[in-house]
């Protein structure tokens, strides 16, 4: 068995769910409906033995809709076959949890949760995991600035404005040559 | 045949005790005692507490500077030493440390970090210490040198033997006094 063998019984299975398919120098990804996400994934936890949740991660693409895409990422337990699996979430859908099947979902999807602001339907436990409970942002989102915002919960926590001077400077990957790569500020909103 | 032992002609005078008296201020005496005696509570928050745990240890050894007695509970320390990033998470933690602490009680911030948030110009990260409790020495460097941070203790020391501390009780002894 082989991950790209993987990919194919899955979209042999699931062929109206799955969107897309990528190969990318040796790493599969699937691209699935959302409303498919939990069925196919229980598929790789419990028949094509995928044993272990590396990592569960999200995406903003802030402007387009749907906005959000999760992604989990697996691997079996004699780390042979690394799949990806991705699913769009838009902002006011939830994402199936998957802490049902890996263990390991549990403070990942809590993650997710704390700093794009996804929620896990039937989650055990969906609460801020790196901020504290009250905090009113989802920092990681693309329309939250790198300075931060202030906010104020008496006895708990409090957050500032950071000074950025001009910033934040951002380099230009791929530009002509090595002074416009430098680090530069851009105008973001 | 000598006499091997004498007995001092005037009981009440020992020629030894002259040179073993020493005229100072209350002041100046308790400055003294206080500034080689500093308990370091150990705040280590990031990588400048490695440094911290290196100025402890042997090789350079900050008991030579009688600050050694690093103490893990804050009722029985005298010097805070913030080594590290303060996060917002962290930060009212710090300040409750900081309150806990018996007077008198002095600051230091340790490394860029702690001194103005540092590289950490974001939504998690507390801009300095300074922030939120008085800081009486900050230590440039990320992380400082193990030198650098003995070097703000003893800038610590010679701001110690300045202060007036029983002018500073007295005055107020006589504002609490009633009238």
């Amino acid at each position: 068995m082989s991950a790209r063998a993987d990919v194919e019984t899955l979209r042999g299975k699931f062929a109206d769910a799955v969107k897309e398919t990528v190969e990318f120098r040796g790493e599969h990804t699937l691209v699935v409906a959302l409303s498919a996400l939990h069925e196919v994934l229980a598929e790789c936890r419990n028949a094509l033995n995928y044993e272990m949740l590396l990592d569960v991660s999200s995406l903003d693409h802030f402007g387009e809709d749907p906005r959000f895409e999760v992604v989990y990422e697996m691997a079996s337990l004699d780390d042979k076959r690394h799949l990806r699996i991705r699913a769009a979430v838009s902002e006011d859908e939830e994402a199936p949890t998957a802490s049902d099947l890996w263990q390991a979902a549990d403070w990942h999807e809590r993650e997710v949760y704390d700093m794009m602001g996804i929620r896990f339907s039937g989650h055990p436990n969906l609460t801020r995991i790196l901020m504290w409970e009250g905090y009113p942002f989802y920092p990681l989102r693309k329309d939250f600035p790198l300075a931060g915002r202030p906010s104020e919960m008496p006895d708990v926590a409090f957050t500032g404005v950071a000074p950025l001077e001009g910033g934040p400077f951002v380099t230009s990957a791929g530009a002509e040559d090595t002074v416009r790569r430098e680090p530069r500020s851009k105008a973001f909103d | 045949m000598t006499e091997t032992t004498t007995t001092p002609l005037h009981a009440a005078y020992d020629s030894k005790i002259e040179g073993n008296v020493i005229f100072t201020r209350v002041d100046a005496a308790i400055n003294w005692m206080r500034k080689n005696s500093l308990w370091p509570m150990p705040m280590g928050l990031a990588c400048c507490a490695i440094e911290l745990m290196a100025t402890a240890s042997s090789r350079f050894d900050i008991s030579r500077f009688g600050m050694e007695v690093m103490r893990f509970s804050p009722r029985q320390s005298d010097v805070l030493i913030v080594s590290g990033t303060v996060t917002y998470k962290m930060a009212l933690a710090v300040k409750r440390i900081w309150d806990q602490m018996p007077e008198p009680k002095w600051c230091v911030a340790m490394g860029a970090c702690a001194s103005s948030g540092g590289m950490y110009r974001s939504y998690a990260v507390l801009q300095g210490i300074d922030r939120l409790i008085p800081v009486d020495v900050y230590i440039s460097g990320c992380p400082p040198r193990p030198e650098a941070l003995i070097e703000g203790l003893m800038k610590l020391q010679r701001k110690i033997e300045t202060e007036e501390s029983t002018v500073a009780q007295k005055q107020q002894f006589f504002d609490e006094l009633p009238s």
